[in-house]
């Protein structure tokens, strides 16, 4: 590592440095290829042969019929797509705001409110769940993806507001001030700036859709209905329902997570930049 | 990306904005029976359908062992389903004092039962009945008969019988004698301790000793089964601790062992799942006693979230499952559940039908704890689901959990405390 | 500033408006309501009434309940210990290896460790339990020769190994911050001390680690912050019981049974309240500790740097 700079040294270290991240890929991997390689076999081929690839005589999609004919997963999907991206919509515009309001004005209370949003950072939502469920009662929003879209919001926002405003602080100031010169409005100001922010635009929504998306907690609680039910939710009550079928638990542990790994994929490259990059120095 | 997600957005609320125009009412059910949601879905649910076009009925079962915390997450959050799957005595009771189950006195139907199935789902004062009662299980022993006649055993009838053929096949080395995990504790509590203890505390009368303080958890017949059961540790498979209800149900349907403590209820999830003979035997009796108990446990029952938006379809469909024809299809389309209905009922299934003769051959009694004992905390059942597992697990003798056991009852329950 | 234009800065409102409204309704609000619940207690008619410190008391005196707040506790101590001795020691290990110029192909490696950090908590449990189950786990095992111990089911076992499957899920996203702080440490420092001779490993002690120190602090109350509201991983693994006989118990579950109840029990909405405000001050304590120890040191010292 370090020292791979003598050619001979180099070798025997990029040897043992390549050996260590190989082993641990692999221990991070064979869980998840396991299960996706066993969902496609008959349940006897499950315990007989693990870790062979289906054959034809083995090869079985009986699990998936099972998940297609008794779970919701293209609703549970959808329901899903609705709550992270109705989430992500909320955060962007109300944390671009506020973030636009901290960053760019001097007000009285301007670091008050600062570190009042803030606070979020640290303190997990969860524990006001109490008072949460009674609100949302009072609300008549019980059992609505809108629940889970507005309490999802409220624990987004702390980051973004936190990271979009210190990003916003760099913008240079001549192009709004040119702007107001020219007539601009404040909200038009706010609109110019929107195109400037997008790197650390796409850190905050990778920072936030892996935890909506995966979330148990809300969903159970706030939402637990078969209409309302997200994936996350949706594979567990089926997992319950259906563990003692090995096929169908293999063959939905594998359809969760699918579209996940499948959009990791796509997009591995951007998020792995918005981990790297200066969100959190 | 934005776009990409904007898109799938709008596509999502189109679509599910097509799939909810409907005329009917939906009535949904929570149960905890998720074993048996093909059969409601298949077999029961479109019988009552048929005959109610307007009413469509969604069962939606949550895992046992997660049923009352997520139902009763539910029930505070206003979000339960219309009928409520009931357990018996305590916690429905439970519930309905919350005023969350509604009184079912006026619902048509409800003389179809006599007093005994209905005394599991009524207040002390026997003034409101809260749910319709559907069924009992029954304990005992399922075994897979090929590998008894691969192993020429037979069935047990005496304890010492029961532990020859225990040895029998452990000796063989092929095959797992007792398919029984302690991972999911109430497991090792309901298809253990309270499978073969009634032939210990002498079914009744040992449970009625209890509530009224003449028994205790820490002597006599419960300590007895306590020890009995702490002697089926050598007989259960490799990482029995490990082992979930589910672990249990794959091993043996798979062929890996022998004998299934079971529940009744067991019967329909083999009768799918197991490509092999099955057999059944009632709980050994101690050697030398005369008299046989069997748990002969009023399980289930069904009644209405006092807060359903549509309480005249859901008492429709109460109601239709008080009739001799829900009676009927729900034991055979699901054997293992003995309906407790007045009406006389045939069961084609014959291992169902072995189960429900023992009751003519012995003593029946309920489950020890959840008949008043479970009122308060700490809570009688947790506390024997805890100690059963324990004494498997050898994390506690036999004489250790049961006064752990007792002790419990006696910091709460009256009858039994300061004796 | 030009906001200073105009007498009443309406637009900064609008501007704070949204976030605020809903940041305060949702999350400030409940915490704080839920702070209050827990001097409440329900009595015989089910209407609330006020009793201090009592519930505390209770949780942490009463027979019943003071074995599982303390099991609780230690568990979830126990469980924060694995993450900070084995998860951030083995991320800041990978990141070093993947910051290295020298490797070839380092972002597929960072993209695949990763790759569990993505999935839902629910899948991981689930897949776990299978692959440790004595039906599919023994199938798993058999053919290499290993006799597969109960570990989720020996409650000396147990925890540790939910501990370890945690690690094995999230030790992708402290490696990631890592790697970013390693990359951001200047080459030339590097080269300086190489040119007098350190080796690699001086390199790493000496030069990197130092610089990194912020982040190790953040990669530390992330880990805290994360570990002390787990809930899922158990949840899902061993039910709301915490399985085998309450081993692997951690505050998030002890929340969870006490608000919503078990088995045969009902929930208690109040006393749920009071484990959220226990659970509450451990981690405002935390942070406080990093706030005031951790970043004030750093400060200091980049002071006199």
């Amino acid at each position: 590592m370090a020292r791979a700079r003598t050619p001979l040294g180099s070798t025997l270290q990029l040897v043992a440095a390549h050996a260590a991240l190989l082993i641990y890929t692999v221990i991070a991997l064979v869980p998840i290829v396991l299960i996706v390689l066993n969902s496609f076999k008959t349940r006897n081929a499950i315990f007989r042969t693990p870790y062979a690839f289906p054959d034809s005589d083995t090869f079985s999609l009986v699990g998936y019929e099972t998940v297609f004919s008794r779970g919701s997963f293209p609703q549970y999907f959808a329901n899903s797509v609705i709550v992270t991206v109705g989430a992500l919509l909320l955060i962007f515009i109300a944390g671009t705001m506020a973030a636009h309001a901290l960053a760019e004005y001097k007000f009285p209370g301007n670091g008050v409110m600062g570190l009042y949003l803030a606070l979020g950072i640290m303190v997990p939502i969860r524990l006001g769940t109490v008072s949460i469920l009674r609100l949302v009662v009072n609300l008549k929003l019980v059992d609505t993806l809108t629940a889970l879209i507005l309490v999802y919001t409220a624990m987004g926002l702390p980051l973004a507001v936190f990271v979009l405003s210190q990003f916003m602080r760099q913008i240079p100031r001549d192009l709004k001030d040119a702007a107001r010169v020219d007539g601009a409005s404040e909200y038009r100001v706010y609109w110019m700036t929107l195109p400037l922010i997008r790197p650390a635009l796409g850190t905050v929504m990778v920072f936030n859709m892996i935890p909506i998306w995966n979330d148990l907690w809300f969903p159970l609680i706030l939402a637990p209905s078969d209409a309302n039910k997200t994936v996350t939710l949706g594979a567990q009550t089926f997992l319950g329902q259906f563990v003692n079928d090995y096929n169908a638990v293999l063959s939905s542990l594998t359809l969760s997570a699918l579209p996940v790994v499948i959009l990791y994929i796509l997009f591995s490259r951007q998020l792995i930049r918005g981990l790297t990059s200066g969100a959190v120095k | 990306m934005k776009k990409v997600l904007l898109v799938l957005f709008v596509l999502t609320i189109l679509l599910t904005g097509v799939t909810q125009a409907q005329d009917t009412v939906q009535l949904v059910i929570e149960s905890w029976r998720n074993d048996d949601l093909t059969i409601w879905e298949d077999t029961i649910l479109p019988v009552f359908e048929a005959q109610y076009p307007n009413i469509d009925v969604v069962f939606s079962p949550t895992a046992p062992t997660e049923y009352n915390a997520a139902l009763n997450a539910k029930l505070e959050g206003g979000t339960a389903g219309d009928l409520i799957t009931c357990r018996p005595f305590d916690v429905s009771l439970g519930l309905f004092d919350a005023g969350y189950l509604a009184s079912l006195n006026d619902l048509a139907g409800m003389e179809n039962f006599g007093d005994v199935a209905k005394s599991a789902w009524i207040t002390d004062d026997g003034s409101d009945v809260f749910c319709v009662p559907m069924a009992s299980v029954i304990h005992g022993f399922i075994y897979n008969a090929d590998i008894f006649a691969e192993l020429g055993l037979e069935e047990p009838t005496t304890v010492s019988e029961f532990y020859a053929v225990l040895d029998a096949i452990k000796a063989s080395g092929m095959y797992t004698p007792l398919v029984m995990g302690t991972n999911d504790q109430w497991e090792a509590a309901t298809m253990g301790y309270q499978n073969i203890g009634p032939n210990y505390w002498k079914g009744e009368e040992g449970r009625l000793g209890l509530i009224d303080g003449t028994a205790k958890y820490n002597e006599g017949g419960f300590l007895q089964a306590f020890e009995a059961l702490a002697a089926w540790q050598p007989y259960l498979g490799d990482g029995y601790q490990a082992q979930t209800y589910a672990d249990s149900q794959n091993a043996f349907t798979l062929g890996l062992g022998a004998i299934y403590p079971a529940g009744s209820w067991d019967i329909s999830v083999f009768r799918a799942n197991a490509d092999f003979e099955l057999g059944a035997f009632k709980p050994p009796v101690p050697d030398g006693q005369e008299d046989c108990y069997i748990s002969d446990h009023t399980d289930i029952a069904m009644g209405m979230n006092a807060g359903t938006e549509h309480p005249e379809e859901a008492q429709t469909f109460l109601t239709w499952m008080t009739s001799p024809e829900f009676a009927t299809l729900y034991s055979n389309a699901l054997p293992g559940f003995f309906s407790l209905s007045n009406a006389q009922i045939e069961i084609d299934d014959p291992i169902a039908a072995e189960f429900v003769g023992w009751r003519n051959e012995c003593a029946s009694t309920i489950r020890s704890s959840y008949q008043i004992l479970s009122r308060g905390e700490p809570n009688n059942e947790t506390d024997l689901w805890a100690a059963s597992a324990n004494v498997l697990n050898l994390a506690q003798t036999p004489q250790e959990a049961a006064d752990t056991v007792q002790s419990g009852l006696e910091q709460w329950y009256e009858p039994q405390m300061g004796s | 500033m030009p906001s200073s234009r105009k007498p009443f800065p309406f637009h900064i409102i609008v501007f704070l408006a949204p976030a605020v409204i809903i940041y305060t309704l949702f999350m400030i609000y409940p915490l704080l309501d839920s702070l209050r619940l827990s001097m409440f207690t329900a009595d015989a008619g089910g209407q609330e009434v006020f009793v201090g410190l009592q519930n505390y008391q209770r949780l942490f005196t009463d027979p019943l309940w003071q074995p599982r707040i303390l099991g609780a506790l230690r568990n979830n101590f126990v469980f924060f210990g694995i993450h900070m001795l084995v998860q951030n020691p083995l991320a800041l290990f990978l990141a070093t290896l993947l910051s290295s110029r020298f490797i070839r192909g380092r972002t597929i490696y960072r993209s695949l460790i990763f790759t569990p950090s993505v999935l839902s908590i629910v899948l991981i449990a689930f897949i776990w339990r299978l692959i440790l189950s004595p039906i599919f786990g023994k199938a798993l095992f058999a053919p290499l020769g290993i006799t597969l111990p109960p570990l989720l089911g020996e409650p000396a076992t147990a925890l540790p190994t939910l501990g370890l499957i945690s690690v094995w899920q999230w030790v992708g996203v402290p490696m990631m911050l890592f790697v970013a702080a390693l990359i951001g440490i200047p080459d030339e420092l590097v080269e300086a001390s190489r040119v007098d001779g350190a080796t690699g490993w001086d390199v790493f002690w000496r030069i990197k680690l130092p610089l990194i120190l912020p982040t190790v602090g953040i990669v530390g109350v992330l880990t805290f912050v994360g570990n002390f509201n787990a809930f899922d991983l158990i949840y899902t693994s061993q039910t709301a019981l915490a399985n085998p006989a309450f081993a692997t118990d951690l505050l998030g579950t002890l929340f969870y049974r006490t608000f919503f109840g078990f088995q045969l029990q009902l929930g208690s909405p109040t006393m749920g309240a009071t484990v959220a405000g226990v659970m509450f001050l451990i981690i405002l304590l935390g942070v406080m500790i990093y706030l005031f120890t951790w970043q004030r040191r750093l400060l200091k010292n980049a002071v006199e740097m």
